[in-house]
């Protein structure tokens, strides 16, 4: 349905068409730029852009307002092409208070749009954000930027002066009034955000119609306004057909466990404690209770884990989810895991650390934790997400595997795929994968053998409630094959070569590894996790250049994929960008012996694209120069 | 149609092949004994009883049934069992804990699987010492208990199964002793018809880390002055001679008294497990020798909701209202756009 209020007037101003375009808004905790970012990103997607998206926000729910610590950021990057990343580089900064202004200001691109919330820059507001100087005024930004000063705060109260609403309530708006001007600035249809409007706050009359009222002001206030020279049109992507929805990495992790449990034609027990950036999982599965899904908001990570453990061993899937002090926690539940051999998923979603570290910025620190963090012998399958859709498909591989070989398997995401989203092509149900669990059934009279294996080393999963199969398992040692307890040393150093044997054998079952680029070449540049986007969209622009330089991505980081060793011999050199101190570098140093340079970033932050063509393009300069002189 | 008579079960069909490990003369066998004992009437098949353990002696629990068992680790029992019991509520799921697996290491675990009411049996062995680890005093030593860990006594102040157990809300509380058996069988026959979260706090004597630990209430001669063997409806009355009970005094506080001059049944406190109300409970809870004589039998039982048919109720709700999800309507979930 279409109304005279939906159709915007053609644009009197010149328009200029660009490319690609990183947007981000920001300001005060309060003052609700992830939902002006939200509601930008449903409209860009649903215009036909390919988007990705970084929501960065303050551990704290209100910080003290106006200063720094406070400030709170979405930054979207659409295109008319596939983006692999939030963008580098920002086109246009929303500030809402010198804070948001200090804090984001050296992301934007030279020549870059900002819109200053000019009301907000008074005395006070400077001071706490550290100005001396209104650098609205001092002439600091003018010469680098194009500054819009907008008195949001009073465009917005003039807007909504017969509203009948209170001071309070017609401030709540502002942030509305900046979505309605970067709608016009980027030539966003609105409907989807009246939309909204009209679902969120449609039992309140007064509010919602207050919000459209001031979106459409920001609109028309660019529009008509005399300041902003042209606005800009980014035209669709050329996406593949199909359909689409916009998804973040925690959405896709929930809806892959789903996903995997109706393959499996089975329950899904999903145990979690609340923890930054993973709880978002936990709230997505407990909408979906008639998918037979049943959640556990467990007392803490240590019962999450264990209660997961015990829904395994009657039968469901079982997935537990936390961030990188959770499963500190859950390590010794994860290593009963390993030695009762039950299929548990456990996903990590790894924030910066160590201990509380920055709970709400994303880091990639929590492999080796995730690969070798436990008592004794203990090895497990660790698998990674490389992207928000991509979790989808991961938290399927995790369930396959972790049914398959009868192993506990952990998933790493992290904090910037887990809350970024892109749309996603729907997959065909029938391109996922099988997952076909058989449990045994007893009465053929003979005892029953919990560690009896089969071809793969997988033991028998038998869910009480069969019988004949009554059996009793624990984390002591297990005699091969009878699995009672047994403390004969023979037996243990078996059972430690059985139990690393069969994770090694999910090798066999998993695809050889690809590399995007020459087969051989100069350099190699190897990632894993939620760095593929940066990595990718680097090293084709180094491939334009002429270099031969290849990238591969691991999904899985143990066991690692058969062919890996032999792909690291094919290039002079390798490089390994992580957000860690080099911990993928250390396995494969240690794995392969091969000299793998690193390239580490730990701010909390993402690789940007451009960061990492200039530390390719760095290292190709130091060794082609050599041989070719 | 033929309904197939299920077989009539002894207590040696609960035996599993392995060989019992406790110490000879440990209470822990009694309360094996009585716990195979009660099995077969309770007329649950072997495949669907579950026993969880934690770690310690106690924990050993479910290597000796012959139904199936899961010998976790040290203070997780109650959380592995809340995953067995909401995956799959119609299995019958004990656990066997103890008073350092349980309140200790696991205490956090315990109150909450015991305010949640699942329908499990939790059986706390306890013998007031650490006896795996060889004899460090646990959370339930007594103030000055002198072990390997506290050479001149120990300064942590213990504290009362029950009260904790009251104190999460338990919906089934109770006492018993591994001496008396009968009285064990009993307590436990009740535990398991219960419909909820079922705590027993288990006197067990440890022969070797703390011989004669319950000596005040287990000695034949003293027994019946120190305890009082509670049954609903009825006063609480004690004593070799029945001659003695207990009332509430002016203070609201429990008194012994002496029966006769003036002191009639009718005056005592009559025990009513029933009452919503668990103060009274919560005060048996805390009487103990040498002030008073110390309960016995089964402090409360009350209906109460259970977790497990939350869960699932929850579920069904959800699908009797948005019908049963499937994988094409889980991929077509949320706002969706078609690129052409």
């Amino acid at each position: 349905m279409s109304t005279d209020t939906l159709v915007m007037p053609p644009s009197t101003k010149p328009i200029e068409s660009l490319d690609e375009v990183t947007v981000r808004f920001a300001g005060d905790s309060g003052d609700g730029m992830q939902l002006a970012g939200m509601q930008f990103t449903n409209s860009t997607v649903i215009f036909g852009n390919d988007i990705s998206t970084f929501p960065d926000y303050p551990a704290e729910i209100r910080a003290p307002a106006g200063t720094l610590a406070g400030v709170s950021g979405f930054q979207v990057n659409f295109s008319s092409h596939e983006v692999h990343t939030p963008g580098d580089a920002v086109h246009t900064l929303i500030a809402f208070n010198p804070a948001a202004l200090k804090a984001n200001i050296a992301d934007v691109r030279q020549g870059g749009i900002v819109i200053a919330n000019e009301d907000s820059f008074g005395k006070t507001d400077l001071k706490k954000a550290g100005y001396e100087v209104n650098p609205l005024e001092d002439g600091t930004l003018s010469g680098k930027y194009q500054l819009y000063r907008v008195p949001i705060g009073k465009l917005t109260g003039n807007a909504l002066k017969d509203s009948g609403l209170g001071a309070k309530d017609i401030d709540r708006c502002k942030n509305f009034f900046a979505l309605g001007l970067v709608y016009w600035l980027y030539g966003r249809p609105m409907e989807t955000t009246l939309k909204w409007i009209d679902e969120k706050f449609g039992k309140n009359p007064q509010v919602c119609e207050a919000n459209k009222t001031v979106l459409k002001s920001g609109y028309f206030y660019g529009e008509t306004c005399e300041i902003f020279p042209s606005s800009y049109k980014v035209p669709k992507a050329k996406l593949p057909a199909g359909k689409y929805r916009r998804i973040s990495g925690n959405e896709a992790a929930a809806l892959g466990c789903i996903a995997a449990a109706q393959i499996a034609g089975k329950d899904l027990f999903y145990a979690s404690y609340p923890i930054t950036p993973a709880s978002d999982i936990l709230h997505t599965l407990a909408k979906y209770k008639n998918f037979r899904v049943k959640t556990f908001q467990a007392e803490d990570e240590i019962a999450a884990m264990a209660s997961a453990i015990g829904g395994a061993f009657a039968g469901d899937i079982a997935v537990t989810g936390t961030s990188g002090p959770g499963l500190a926690l859950k390590g010794e539940g994860i290593g009963l895991a390993v030695m009762t051999e039950l299929p548990v998923v456990i996903i990590d979603v790894q924030r910066g650390g160590p201990s509380t570290g920055l709970p709400t910025k994303t880091e990639q620190a929590d492999l080796l934790q995730a690969v070798l963090g436990r008592n004794g012998e203990c090895p497990l399958c660790v698998i990674a997400a490389s992207s928000p859709s991509d979790c989808f498909h991961a938290a399927i591989e995790a369930v396959r595997i972790a049914t398959k070989f009868m192993v506990p398997v952990i998933l790493l995401t992290d904090g910037y795929i887990a809350n970024g989203e892109e749309p996603w092509l729907l997959p065909d149900i029938k391109s996922l994968p099988k997952i076909e669990i058989k449990h045994p059934t007893g009465g053929n009279g003979h005892p029953f053998h919990p560690y009896e294996r089969n071809e793969m080393l997988a033991r028998p999963w038998a869910i009480p409630g069969t019988k004949g199969l009554e059996h009793r398992i624990g984390g002591l040692e297990k005699q091969d094959i009878t699995g009672n307890v047994s403390y004969d040393p023979e037996n243990h150093e078996r059972m430690i070569h059985l139990r690393a044997k069969k994770v090694a054998t999910i090798a066999q079952d998993i695809p050889l590894q690809t590399v995007m680029g020459p087969e051989k070449g100069d350099l190699l540049v190897i990632g894993w996790g939620g760095t593929a986007g940066a990595i990718r969209s680097a090293v084709e622009r180094v491939q334009a250049q002429g270099h031969k330089v290849a990238a591969a991505h691991l999904r899985y980081m143990n066991p690692f994929p058969r062919n890996l060793g032999e792909i690291l011999k094919n290039y002079k050199k390798v490089l390994v960008p992580e957000l860690n101190m080099g911990q993928l570098r250390m396995l494969l140093r240690a794995n392969f012996l091969v000299d793998a340079i690193g390239y580490n970033k730990i701010k909390g932050k993402p690789f940007l694209i451009a960061e990492l063509e200039m530390k390719i393009q760095e290292l190709l300069a130091t060794f082609l120069e050599t041989s070719q002189g | 149609m033929a309904i197939e008579a299920l077989p009539q079960l002894t207590p040696k069909d609960f035996a599993s092949d392995q060989d019992i490990r406790w110490c000879p003369g440990c209470g822990d066998y009694s309360i094996l004994a009585q716990t195979k004992k009660i099995m077969p009437d309770l007329g649950i098949p072997r495949e669907k009883i579950v026993f969880v353990s934690g770690i310690g002696c106690s924990s050993r629990f479910p290597y000796y049934m012959s139904t199936y068992g899961f010998h976790s680790i040290h203070g997780r029992a109650p959380a592995v069992a809340t995953g067995v019991k909401v995956a799959n509520p119609e299995l019958s799921v004990w656990v066997a804990t103890g008073d350092g697996d349980g309140l200790s290491i696991g205490g956090n675990h315990l109150v909450h699987v015991i305010r949640r009411n699942l329908d499990i049996k939790i059986l706390l062995f306890n013998n007031r010492i650490y006896g795996l680890t060889k004899g460090q005093y646990s959370p339930t030593s007594e103030l000055g208990k002198k072990t390997k860990s506290t050479p001149m006594g120990s300064v942590d102040n213990p504290l009362h199964p029950l009260s904790i157990a009251i104190g999460a809300e338990g919906s089934f509380v109770a006492r018993s002793m591994d001496v008396n058996v009968k009285h064990l069988g009993e307590i436990l026959t009740r535990a398991a018809h219960h419909k909820g979260t079922a705590f027993i706090e288990i006197y067990q004597n440890c022969n070797v880390f703390n011989d004669g630990a319950w000596e005040h209430v287990s000695n034949r001669e003293t027994k019946d002055d120190t305890t009082l063997f509670l049954e609903h409806g009825k006063p609480m009355i004690f004593g070799k001679n029945r001659d003695k009970g207990i009332r509430l005094n002016g203070k609201m506080e429990p008194e012994v008294v002496q029966l006769g001059n003036g002191i009639k049944e009718d005056d005592l406190l009559f025990h009513d497990e029933k009452a919503a109300e668990p103060s009274l409970a919560f005060m048996l809870s805390r009487m103990r020798y040498p002030e008073f004589p110390e309960p016995m039998g089964v402090l409360r039982a009350v209906d109460a909701p259970l977790f497990e048919k939350g869960v699932h109720d929850q579920m069904k709700a959800a699908e009797a209202k948005n019908g049963r999800g499937t994988l094409e309507q889980l991929l077509n979930s949320g706002d969706t756009w078609v690129v052409q």
